[in-house]
């Protein structure tokens, strides 16, 4: 039954292009699925290992910055610059990793985001390399197997391709030992640490997992834009990614991917109304956060059996995830 | 000579405007344990609306003041409506203070626009000092008097009064204090409110240094974020002396190296989190 139930998901998205209707939609399709892989990648450190980030933009950019310049200045190829940027940017990671695993919880956020403010503060001052705030535009998009990419039907092809994998290795990743360990370390430090476990290195280890799958949304993002300026390392770009996360459901597959519809459907239902995305993305956030604290996904299964959202709104302390309660939980 | 005098008196007067943002940044952090990414919208929330106090055509003191209490109102609002429902979960606490950074930061585009404003200095210290026969604008040095004056104002009132025991046995150990009656939930509301007071008061003192823009408040996040990791979460002195070596890193990075500014002034915290994760004064290993 399950499996009937994903081969139609599987066809349903293949055929999308011929079903929804439009140009529009399929690119709206792929900025879902290029989203879903930022969602995806973070969520392997906010929801599985518990390791709240707020400088995942720094990923996208760097990744993007390192294959945009590398082809318009330098000429490299397609195939070359993307191998040197996806490198770069997992090289980063495990540096930023080293610095950001010295601590825990909020500390863990506030260094983060100190960061990603670095990366952004390099892309947006550092002109004579990155082009200030003008950024970096004359990327093409590739040509794997002789299909042409500039065609939004074949670029939606490419991303579900993308995604479907990253989807897949992150399943097996998570069911994995190792994504035992993970969620032990998220759950239990210092058991885990007693069992013999190194709690540090597993964390590194998904800190740069994390990284390398954020660069790989962060060319995808790159190829889809053919353009790259300092505001898509914002903090805000960060929150939204994070948004993504917390709406969808941290932990859980599905949750970053139904997140990122989310946002990007709002966003881009609500600036056809009213150009106060930003503020809009601040209520958001705090309801999701008072009301919705698991995520939509969990939220809904919840809806269904109680009445949840009712006693929240009347002042009733919310449910706490294990781990999340105290600052100073540090192993 | 005259470069490093001029600069290092520069470093001084930024130095002064990042301990009002720092203080109460720590102050909360210290007493909620919860890092409120929304000091940066605040701060510049104040210096908003110190301006349009001034374009009404009323004293510069006056613009201190209102913006003051007009943001310390906000934030005890923000306080008693989002954080005090969330108490007890950290984490949801401080991307609930995200939201709201965002929502007062987009608010502001659209009741201010989004020009840069400048600010002119108050008339009476719109002059110039002359010190070792080096001009030098007065208000810089006012602003480096003022946030001293401050740093003194809130040492007396953690260490002399009551309401300063309650806090300091608030952070040291809450449960406690709580067991022998101390009102923590007002605490909670007085304290959110007093740091975000010196938020805003701070965007205004800034306002004819670093002019009023949107994107200020991310400018001053990060500054904000590495003083505290320097000098120590929760520590008023760390404050102090954090906002001074991070101003002068600043100050002289943007002259001597303008392409890297922004990479050297993360390099203290770097350094401070490899040998010392507590930071210099810090207590609380969060």
């Amino acid at each position: 039954m399950k499996r009937a139930a994903y081969a139609a998901l599987l066809v349903l998205l293949f055929s999308l292009p011929w079903w929804i209707g439009g140009v529009y939609y399929v690119n709206l399709a792929s900025q879902i699925l290029i989203a879903a892989l930022f969602a995806m990648s973070l969520n392997l450190l906010v929801g599985y290992a518990g390791l709240t980030s707020l400088g995942h933009a720094g990923y996208l950019g760097l990744s993007a910055y390192t294959s945009s310049w590398l082809m318009v200045n330098l000429g490299w190829g397609h195939l070359a610059s993307a191998s040197a940027a996806l490198a770069g940017t997992t090289l980063m990671a495990a540096m930023f990793g080293l610095i950001a695993l010295r601590a825990t919880g909020i500390s863990f956020l506030m260094i983060t985001l100190a960061l990603g403010q670095i990366l952004w503060g390099v892309a947006y001052r550092w002109a004579g390399v990155t082009g200030g705030d003008n950024g970096i535009s004359g990327l093409t998009r590739p040509s794997p197997f002789g299909l042409d990419l500039g065609n939004p039907n074949y670029f939606y092809f490419f991303s579900l391709t993308v995604f479907l994998l990253v989807w897949g290795l992150i399943a097996v990743w998570v069911a994995s030992p190792f994504g035992a360990s993970i969620r032990g370390t998220k759950d239990q430090p210092r058991r885990m640490s007693a069992l013999g476990f190194n709690v540090w290195l597993i964390r590194w280890t998904t800190f740069i997992a994390s990284g390398f799958l954020g660069a790989v949304a962060g060319l995808m993002y790159v190829y889809y834009q053919q353009f790259i300026s300092p505001h898509s390392l914002s903090l805000a770009n960060s929150a939204e990614m994070l948004l993504m996360v917390i709406a969808g459901g941290p932990g859980t597959l599905s949750g970053p991917v139904v997140g990122a519809a989310l946002v990007v459907l709002l966003k881009n239902v609500a600036s056809d109304y009213i150009d106060r995305w930003v503020m809009l993305l601040g209520f958001v956030f705090i309801f999701i956060v008072m009301f919705v604290p698991g995520g939509i996904v969990a939220g809904i299964a919840r809806l269904g059996s109680s009445s949840m959202l009712l006693r929240k709104l009347r002042g009733t302390k919310p449910d706490l995830q294990p781990g999340a309660g105290h600052a100073g939980n540090a192993p | 000579m005259a470069f490093w005098f001029i600069q290092s008196l520069n470093s001084l007067a930024l130095g002064g405007v990042l301990f009002t943002l720092a203080a109460g940044f720590s102050l909360i952090f210290g007493l909620m344990r919860i890092a409120n990414l929304s000091h940066g919208a605040y701060f510049m929330f104040g210096a908003y609306l110190g301006l349009t106090v001034l374009q009404h055509g009323y004293g510069f003191s006056v613009a201190v003041l209102a913006a003051g209490l007009g943001v310390g109102i906000l934030g005890g609002i923000v306080e008693r409506v989002v954080l005090r429902r969330l108490a007890g979960n950290s984490l949801s606490q401080v991307l609930a203070t995200l939201g709201v950074a965002f929502v007062i930061a987009d608010s502001s585009l659209w009741l201010w626009g989004g020009d840069p404003q400048t600010v002119s200095s108050p008339a009476l210290l719109s002059g110039a000092a002359q010190i070792f026969g080096l001009t030098f604008p007065l208000y810089r040095l006012a602003v480096l008097v003022f946030s001293i004056l401050i740093a003194i104002g809130l040492w007396l009132l953690l260490d002399k009064t009551k309401l300063g025991v309650m806090i300091r046995a608030s952070v040291d150990d809450r449960q406690m204090a709580q067991g022998v009656g101390v009102p923590a939930s007002k605490l909670f509301t007085i304290v959110f409110c007093l740091g975000t007071a010196l938020a805003g008061m701070g965007g205004v003192i800034a306002a004819p240094i670093l002019s009023v823009y949107p994107g200020l408040d991310a400018d001053m996040l990060p500054l904000a974020l590495v003083v505290v990791i320097l000098g120590g979460l929760g520590s008023l002195a760390g404050a102090f002396i954090g906002s001074f070596v991070i101003a002068f890193i600043y100050s002289f990075g943007q002259v001597l190296f303008p392409d890297l500014a922004y990479i050297i002034l993360f390099l203290p915290m770097v350094v401070i989190l490899a040998v010392r994760p507590r930071g210099l004064f810090g207590r609380i290993t969060a």
